[in-house]
This record gives structure tokens, sequence and C-alpha cells, in this order.
């Protein structure tokens, strides 16, 4: 675990980068994530998937898997593909503050 | 005397074990048990992973699904409509409706082929094949036997799946095969998985990644396939990587029940039911129940999990009905055998908090190595088809294994480095 200064914040990381508390987050630290990741500027989709995201984790306490992402956040596989290269999951879910998707079994 | 009715949906190994463990539990007069499937196959599906290499015929792994209730449950063949949570009525497809005071939803997982882009275009039953069906499976046995070489891709599309060891038996049954026919050099095995390593959990992951290569089969890690090409002979990940195969053995994506959809309230966006991990109750109505492969508890989908799973939730049910708390809980015990070829198995043992393990089983003394190969535990493997018949979906329990996992015999990663 770490803290880091994130936009003006302070804000607790674990140690593969994910938030440990999500209520630190903000948009402003979404950009600086993104920002460091390669995502310059995000986008409307890249913020549909980020605050579906978000959403899902604070009401269900589970951060979506990407095929539910797909199926629900309105924004085909593919395309989470193009937006959020390599792991659309880990790295939106990175950016949304919220912890790591939890992997199956 | 009050009649509780007990409505359990599907009569695979779930619904059948539970049906048969509440009629052995409570007489004719006190409960009611009606099963409901779609039809009347029940498929031993452990046997699918030998019906590709010719080791079993598709015809030796089904028999009626009725035949294996015990007298006094009703077996009622139709499609599941949806659930009505808030009448506590199942209507079903022939138009039927079902009231129920426990409702025991054990539908399992269907396979979806056709969510994967390309994957039932040309080439399915062709040159791309999966054996996970019995006519899957049969088809594909056909297909290996008239295999010149060439490359072999064995593929996961995305999880959960069921058993997710199948797949990597699939593959080193595969290398046995063809050393075999005496043509594995012409043949090139390649592994190709969305984990990020041969099996989730790291000291399995580590033992079963080593087999993959110690047998010659090439391993793709983080592979998302987001297309299949039977035409073209590819492989396609979302992020644009490419597998080229001659005959490729896909995983298809699963789901739950079409007619968990239909009933608001009752899944999730994959169909699967949400479900307390411990005491099995649905989050949807708390005279609902959840066995097997349909719910969404964080372990296996496997045949050994739901089997822990019967006595757990005959305890809750008869808690239930009692009004009392449900206190039988469920740790996510699960015990598989993987085949690996050349008349040997591993045997893995774990639950939701001990990733599976090196050691002995059952305890100390016990005689089946851990993720270790070993003739025994393929015997194990081979013996265990008659005690699914008669021992696990009767709802009696398994020689020498317990619901709750023992860590007698098991070695952690740490006494391992101080041994």
């Amino acid at each position: 675990m770490s803290t880091q200064t994130i936009a003006g914040t302070d804000v607790e990381l674990n140690d593969e980068g994910f938030f440990v508390h999500p209520e630190q987050w903000s948009d402003a630290i979404g950009v600086e994530i993104a920002k460091a990741a390669g995502i310059d500027p995000m986008t409307d989709r890249h913020w549909q998937v980020v605050h579906y995201m978000r959403r899902q984790y604070l009401d269900t306490g589970a951060a979506p898997s990407i095929r539910a992402l797909g199926k629900a956040s309105g924004v085909p596989v593919k395309e989470l593909y193009q937006l959020f290269p390599k792991g659309p999951a880990k790295l939106a879910a990175k950016i949304a503050g919220i912890p790591k998707p939890r992997g199956c079994i | 005397m009050v009649t509780d009715r007990i409505v359990v949906l599907g009569a695979g190994t779930g619904g059948t074990l539970i049906a048969n463990r509440l009629r052995r539990r409570y007489a004719d007069d006190r409960m009611a048990i009606t099963v409901v499937d779609q039809d009347d196959r029940h498929v031993y599906q452990p046997g699918l992973l030998f019906v590709p290499f010719g080791l079993l015929r598709s015809d030796e792994i089904v028999k009626p699904r009725h035949e294996q209730l015990h007298d006094g449950i009703v077996f009622h063949q139709s499609g599941v409509d949806s659930v009505r949570i808030a009448d506590d009525e199942v209507h079903l497809s022939d138009g039927s409706v079902l009231g129920y005071d426990v409702l025991i939803v054990a539908t399992g997982a269907q396979l979806l082929p056709g969510e994967t882009e390309g994957m039932t275009g040309p080439g399915w039953m062709e040159n791309v094949f999966t054996f996970y069906s019995p006519e899957g499976a049969a088809a594909l046995h056909r297909a290996l036997e008239q295999f010149p070489g060439g490359r072999l891709v064995i593929n996961v599309v995305d999880m959960p799946i069921k058993c997710p060891v199948a797949p990597l038996e699939f593959a080193f049954l595969a290398d046995w095969y063809f050393h075999e026919r005496g043509i594995r050099d012409a043949v090139e095995i390649t592994y190709v998985t969305p984990l990020d390593a041969a099996f989730t959990k790291p000291v399995a992951a580590e033992a079963l990644g080593g087999l993959l290569a110690e047998k010659g089969i090439e391993l793709v890690t983080e592979f998302n396939t987001g297309e299949v090409d039977g035409a073209g002979g590819r492989l396609v990940s979302y992020d644009e990587r490419e597998v080229p195969f001659d005959l490729l053995v896909t995983v298809p994506v699963h789901g739950g029940a079409d007619f968990v959809a239909r009933s608001p309230g009752l899944g999730d966006d994959l169909n699967f039911v949400p479900t307390d991990p411990h005491t099995l109750q649905s989050e949807a109505a708390p005279n609902i129940f959840v066995l097997g492969d349909a719910a969404d508890v964080p372990t296996s989908k496997a045949g050994s999990v739901t089997h822990f799973e019967g006595e757990v939730l005959e305890e809750n049910i008869v808690r239930f009905l009692a009004s009392e708390p449900l206190d039988a809980s469920f740790d996510g015990h699960t015990n598989c055998f993987i085949e690996t070829g050349f008349h040997k198995a591993l045997l893995i043992d774990f639950n939701y908090d001990t990733e599976p393990l090196r050691g002995h089983f059952p305890g100390r003394a016990g005689p089946m190595p851990l993720l270790k190969e070993s003739r025994l535990n393929h015997l194990g493997k081979l013996m265990f088809q008659p005690l699914y018949w008669h021992a696990l979906l009767p709802g009696r329990g398994l020689p020498g294994i317990t619901p709750a996992m023992s860590m007698a015999g098991k070695k952690r990663p740490s006494d391992e480095e101080t041994s």
C-alpha cells in the first residue's frame, strides 16, 4: 500500500495501483490516472465506461467483468479494447478509482 | 398436517441430489417434491472429456433423468418460462403453473457459442468443435481420428466455465492420444486462455503450467477471443492478436438458463443467480435457494462443489421450513481429478479461502498425492462414474470426503520453504 498525491489530493493505492478508498476519487483524479496510462484525452465514451463501472461498484460492491461491461455499459467489447488497450476491465477500474474486478475461478 | 411444496428447477447433478436428499428426509405427506427439466437426458458431464479420444462413447454417459429420482418425486418435463418471485409461482413453457413454498434453482450453466463472433459460422463442427456437449464430443472424436497432423488449438473464450480444468485435461490427453497414434511430432498443440497463467490460483497454475511445458504444449495467455474464423483457420483476440489453427477445440462462453432473464429480480447480467456463498439462499427471496452452476458463488462450477453444497442446502432447507436461522455453512470446497494422460492424473482439493496446495489426500496418510501425477488419481477419476450414479445422485456421502474441506495433509507454500 502507498499514499500518492494525484491532482492535488492524497489517495491510498494498493500494490497493483488500485484505490483502497474509492471515496477519495474525483473526475480530475481519473483524468490524471488515465494520462499516466497513455489515455489522453478522456473522451465521452471513456467517461461512459468509467462512470458506469463506478456506479456498478458502488451499487453492488463488485466491479463488473469485461463481458458484463460489454452487455450493460452501452459500449461493445471490441470498442472497450480500443478505448482501454490490453485489459479494459482492469484499466477502467483503475481510472474509476475502484478495486480490481474480481477474477473468476 | 401441512404439506410443504418444494419445486426444483433442473434435474442435473444438483436438482437430482437435493430432491433425493429431501425425499429421504421428509415423509410424502409432509412434503411434495416436483422436479422440472426440459428433457429427460441426464449427462454424466465428467465423461465428456473422454469421448473425443474414444475412451467412452457418448451413449455410455447418458441416462434418463427420471430414473435417477427416488419414488415419491414428481418429474415434470417442460421448459421454464419464468419465476414470479412475488407470487411464489413458476410458470412453465407447457402452460402449467407450479406454486411453491421453497424453490430450488438448479438449472446449471449453458453454452453460448453464438455470443462469440463467427464461432457457429463456417467451420463449426467441421474444424471448430467443443467437447462440452455430447454431440460436440462425438463429432470431435471423428475429427480427431481423421486428423492428419497440424495445429491443434485449445481455447477458453471467457470465464466462468464449467470444470475450469477440463480444457487443460483435454490438452494433456491430446498429447497422449497423438503419441499413441504415432504422430505427436506432426501435431503442434497450443493452449489459449484469457487468464494470465494456466490456471487461476498460483500454486496450481505453476504445477499445471509446468506440465504443459513438459509435454511440449505452447501456452498463450491473456488472450480474449473476439472472433473465430473457421474458414480462415484463425482465432482473433479483441486486441487483434491471432492464433492460427487447423483444428480448434473451444470452450464457448457460459451463461445461466434463459428463464432467469425472463424472471425479474432473479439473476445477474450473465443469468447466474446472486446467492449467499455460505447459506446458498438467493438474494432474490428468502424462499429461493440455488444449487450448483446456476449460482454466482465464487468457486468452480463443478460437480464436486454441487455435491458438497447438497448437504449444506438440505440442512438449511430443513431450518428454513422450521423458521430457524440458516446456520449450515458452505466453505467453497472443491475436489477435482485432473487427467494428465498416460494413465495418470493429478488431484486438487480447495475452498473459498485455501487455494489448491500440494500434499496428500485424504489426510496426511492419504494415498492420493495432491497436485502431483499418479496412477491412483487416474483410477480415482475412472472409479468416479459408478459413484456418481450410485452414491452422489442418490444424495449419499462419498467415502473419506467431508463437505467441509480439511487442511490435514496439505502443505502451504511457506511450509514447503521451511521443510
